[in-house]
């Protein structure tokens, strides 16, 4: 993605459903999936008379990713409110935090193509989710619309960070970065197609070297990788044509249509909005001390970006192999596990990253729940490693070994695939496929060398794929030799 | 009968144990003189009758068992912005007609706990935006002492039932005076706690920061009695204050001998009818012939007060009020879309009072004006609070009127808002500060209406209010209901 002599100027804002069991400000459950408007009560209903009570799980998880990414966390910080009318916000206010967030002045490093780069993160404030409004077919041609508030006041933090990113993929990077932390925390699923993990994006571009920014359009509701990326660079590659036309940039805010791959203009009324924000009368001001944080600080796991670190230390492993490896946590575990018993990094690495990851794919089984274990996995490598079974049968075999769970030993032994390795059996095949075949052969002797892989199938065959290959060979050379003697 | 509209809570309920009438004789003589009165004085927007007699018998079931409860069996009228279960909560608004909640409000919880019997919901100004109580969507009720004059507001209904004799005491709830106002023009005691001390869960709200509950009554007996039972730490209430409600009835009777009383001299000067301000010099006379010790405070920024109030109330209130838009509950009009739906809901649902009070709270919030309006309200607000905090260094409790007047004609100030809202002048800058603050009955002007003084005290320091509060009542001895209504 090259701008030529203009570049991106990019800030996302990233909602992430905090996994605490209850609401934000009142104890109704956050499980996803119940009948419509079941986990409601007075308060996330916003009734006459209801008052918010702080969920502390959620101001910890908070204090969790502030001090994860870097952050301060404000000893005082102070909820408020604010103020819009949508039949999805029972209140009439949304209670958020505005001038006084939670955490604030963090960063991350992202890896990019000319190595680290530091994304500063603005602010953090916890905040409480809307309900969901359900139309009729569409929102223009409803002739009525039910509202579910069972996910009205469910914990969301925001966190924002600063136009420090450039292109498309360093957004990618840094939300990719940003939702495993998030996971690794275990704060939240990180999982965006459900909505647990929203983004939004300030987009502007400039000439290389300028330090002002241009006008901004906000991108709206960008809900995989894969959107986002592309969305990206659709706006970027707009804002340019519109300034190399000599247009100007208008402020507003956008939304990415999947299907055609563009970015349109969302009507220019949300701009008009004054949420007139101002301190919620009730709640108290969130004093946060130093032994909270301390208590909170004790509990903080390794992070990804401090795993990737020690996986290249320690294991001598490619970037592009540790990224994907820590880009979960279990992911990581299994690595490591694996390691221990099978300790070639690179050869479990590359199991995973192919094999095994195409299996969680296609099964769609969390990985703590995959029955085929580390120690499996490390069993498949030895028999492998010791000659027992080629790769190719290894391949052939795991897609049943993943699903079942079944030590690929026992697998081996029972369906009798173990790798022949008895030469004499081996010779006997090659005699048989030389004998089979007198053409080939003469043709062989003739010159047409390329037939030697002929053979080499033609034995495999007879043996039914478990000959040892490297012996395959060398008896079939040394046989097809004595024929041209 | 008659003979219980002088008595107390406990000495009521001495003669209920004792089975000089039943819980349910008590509750039908209440009900029988809302039948007979209130058609005149309209304090009542509900008269929950058969419950009240349920809630009765009950009483005199846990009576007769032993059963210990200090409210077992008597009769007490709530203001109608406090969410009762199963029972409509209006707010004296059209918005909430037909509103049934569907849970207690704390205060409620705590009065049932201790036997209560409910015997309806009185008026008020339309959410409680108003101090005459002509606000009300509904009905105007009367001031017992005079019924072409305003029981005050916005807790009328409230204080006029209690002046009228038509309940024991009453629940009020007071912003900017809304308690102590009203029972001034109606000559009982209305006592607004501390910010905190009494749970607002339940109660529906007007200006969060600044809403309290509170108890009026026609003794401070039975204002210590009931503060004790409503007040103290409830965790569903993030405002609420952790401490626990002690029992109050230890300071009535206590001497007041070198007690400092703080008069402000703020508070004498222009605007205040001179025999108000007699009264409360009386009064001062009074409390010094007992021992105590008047000092001449000052409480500079009181002249902010009221512009400061009424930009922070209404700022709260434009956002509080935002939930009133026909979706979840109450009145909905219908409309050609959901911008329609809001609009006609809310022209239709609100008065006009409520209305003038949304409009300046969002245009004091309002982006380019936050900075001018609100956040300047918000920091004469801790000047104020620090104005008080000097002036306890001198004095234990400060003596004011509560009103600069007595009651005023109905329709009188309904067309003037700055005039009405003049009518709080004294009693805001204690819910600005936080401060407990009672309006104490002090005596009659020349047309025989009653005047009010106006007790404010240190935070969480009501034992000093009451202490006071009950020398006074002594010391008076004043009428509590007008002839007319004693028979």
């Amino acid at each position: 993605m090259d701008y030529g002599e203009f570049e991106g100027v990019i800030g996302l804002e990233v909602h992430a459903q905090l996994l605490t069991e209850s609401k934000l400000f009142c104890g109704c459950s956050t499980k996803f999936g119940a009948e419509p408007n079941a986990h409601t009560c007075p308060v996330c209903m916003g009734l006459p008379g209801a008052l918010p009570v702080l969920n502390k799980k959620a101001v910890n998880y908070a204090i969790k990713l502030g001090l994860a990414l870097n952050c301060t966390v404000n000893r005082k910080s102070i909820f408020a409110r604010k103020n819009y009318y949508y039949p999805d916000l029972p209140k009439g206010y949304q209670i958020s935090q505005y001038e006084e967030p939670i955490c604030v002045n963090g960063h991350i490093y992202i890896t990019t193509g000319n190595g680290k780069k530091k994304i500063r993160i603005r602010r953090i404030h916890l905040e409480e989710d809307a309900g969901k409004l359900i139309h009729e077919g569409t929102i223009e041609t409803s002739s009525y619309t039910l509202v579910d508030f069972n996910r009205a006041s469910i914990p969301l933090l925001e966190i924002v960070s600063e136009p420090d990113i450039s292109t498309p993929r360093e957004a990618v990077e840094y939300l990719k970065l940003l939702r495993s932390t998030l996971v690794y925390l275990e704060i939240c699923d990180g999982n965006m197609e459900e909505g647990s993990l929203r983004c939004d994006a300030n987009i502007s571009v400039r000439k290389k070297g300028d330090t002002k920014f241009g006008t901004r359009t906000e991108l709206k509701n960008l809900n995989s990788f894969r959107y986002i990326e592309k969305a990206l660079d659709y706006e970027i590659r707009r804002q340019i044509e519109t300034i190399k036309k000599g247009q100007q940039i208008i402020q507003e805010t956008r939304l990415f249509n999947p299907d055609q791959g563009i970015t349109y203009s969302m009507r220019g009324k949300e701009e008009a909005h004054d949420y007139r924000y101002f301190p919620d009368p009730d709640l108290l001001p969130l004093i946060v001390d130093e032994e909270w944080i301390e208590t909170i600080k004790v509990t903080l796991p390794e992070l990804p970006s401090e795993k990737m670190e020690r996986f290249v230390q320690q294991y001598n492993l490619p970037q592009y192999d540790v990224e994907i490896l820590c880009s979960e946590k279990e992911l990581a575990n299994y690595f490591e596990e694996t390691v221990k018993l099978y300790p070639e990094p690179k050869a479990v690495s590359n199991w995973i990253m192919t094999e095994f990851l195409r299996e969680l794919k296609e099964t769609d089984v969390p990985i703590e729940k995959v029955k085929f274990r580390p120690q499996h996995l490390a069993e498949l490598l030895y028999l492998i490693k010791d000659g027992k079974i080629s790769i190719k049968i290894a391949k052939d075999m795991f897609p049943e070994l993943f699903r079942k769970g079944i030590s690929p030993k026992k697998y081996v032994e029972e369906k009798n695939i173990l790798q022949i390795s008895d030469e004499s059996l081996i010779k006997q095949a090659v005699e048989k496929v030389i004998l089979g075949h007198p053409k080939e052969v003469e043709e062989y002797k003739k010159g047409k060398e390329k037939l030697f892989g002929f053979f080499v199938g033609q034995v495999m065959k007879e043996t039914k794929g478990r000959a040892n290959p490297k012996l395959v060979n060398d008896i079939l050379r040394e046989k097809l030799k004595k024929q041209s003697e | 009968m008659r003979e219980v509209l002088t008595m107390n809570i406990r000495e009521i309920g001495t003669a209920l144990k004792k089975g000089e009438f039943s819980a349910l004789e008590l509750t039908e003589f209440f009900l029988n003189r809302i039948e007979k009165y209130d058609g005149e004085i309209k304090s009542y927007l509900l008269v929950t009758r058969d419950l009240a007699k349920e809630m009765a018998k009950e009483a005199d079931r846990r009576i007769r068992s032993g059963e210990s409860g200090e409210l077992l069996g008597i009769p007490i009228a709530v203001k109608d912005i406090i969410c009762t279960k199963g029972i409509e909560t209006t707010c004296a608004s059209k918005i909430l007609k037909g509103f049934i909640p569907p849970y207690d409000a704390t205060v409620i919880k705590r009065l049932k706990r201790e036997g209560y019997v409910l015997l309806g919901k009185v008026n008020m100004d339309e959410f409680a935006m108003g101090s005459s109580t002509e606000n009300s969507a509904f009905q105007v009720t009367r001031n017992p002492w005079d019924k072409d004059r305003a029981p005050g507001g916005s807790s009328g209904g409230s204080a006029a039932s209690v002046a009228t004799g038509l309940c024991v005491a009453s629940l009020g709830t007071d912003t900017g005076g809304s308690i102590r106002q009203p029972a001034s023009f109606c000559g009982v005691f209305g006592l607004k706690p501390t910010y905190g001390a009494v749970s607002r869960f339940g109660l529906i709200a007007f200006a969060s920061s600044l809403d309290q509950i509170g108890p009026l009554a026609r003794c401070v007996t039975d204002l210590a009695i009931l503060l004790k039972i409503i007040g103290g730490y409830d965790p569903s209430d993030s405002t609420s204050l952790p401490f626990s409600a002690s029992d109050y009835t230890t300071f009535l009777g206590q001497d007041i001998k070198g007690l400092r009383i703080g008069i402000p001299k703020e508070y004498f000067t222009e605007g205040i009818d001179h025999e108000v301000k007699h009264g409360v010099e009386k009064v001062i006379g009074t409390l010094m012939k007992c021992g105590a010790e008047p000092v001449e405070i000052s409480l500079p920024h009181t002249k902010y007060a009221l512009a400061t109030y009424y930009i922070i109330c209404t700022a709260e209130a434009s956002s509080n009020l935002a939930r009133y838009d026909g979706v979840k509950y109450g009145l909905r009009m219908g409309g050609k879309d959901i911008l329609d739906m809001y609009k006609k809901t809310r022209v239709n649902g609100f008065g006009k009072e409520v209305k003038r009070r949304i409009l300046l709270g969002t245009y004091v919030l309002s982006s380019g004006y936050y900075e001018a309006y609100y956040r300047k309200a918000s920091q004469v607000r801790t000047l104020i609070r620090r104005d008080f905090e000097e002036a306890f260094k001198l004095c234990e409790v400060i003596v004011t009127p509560t009103s600069p007047t007595t009651a005023f004609k109905l329709g009188e100030k309904i067309d003037d808002p700055l005039k009405m809202y003049l009518s709080d002048i004294f009693t805001i800058p204690a819910n600005l500060a936080g401060l407990p603050a009672m309006s104490v009955p002090c005596g009659f002007d020349s047309q025989n209406l009653p005047i009010g003084i106006q007790l404010i005290g240190r935070p969480l320091d009501e034992g000093t209010i009451f202490k006071v509060a009950y020398v006074l009542e002594k010391e008076t001895d004043l009428k509590k209901i007008p002839d007319e209504f004693s028979v």
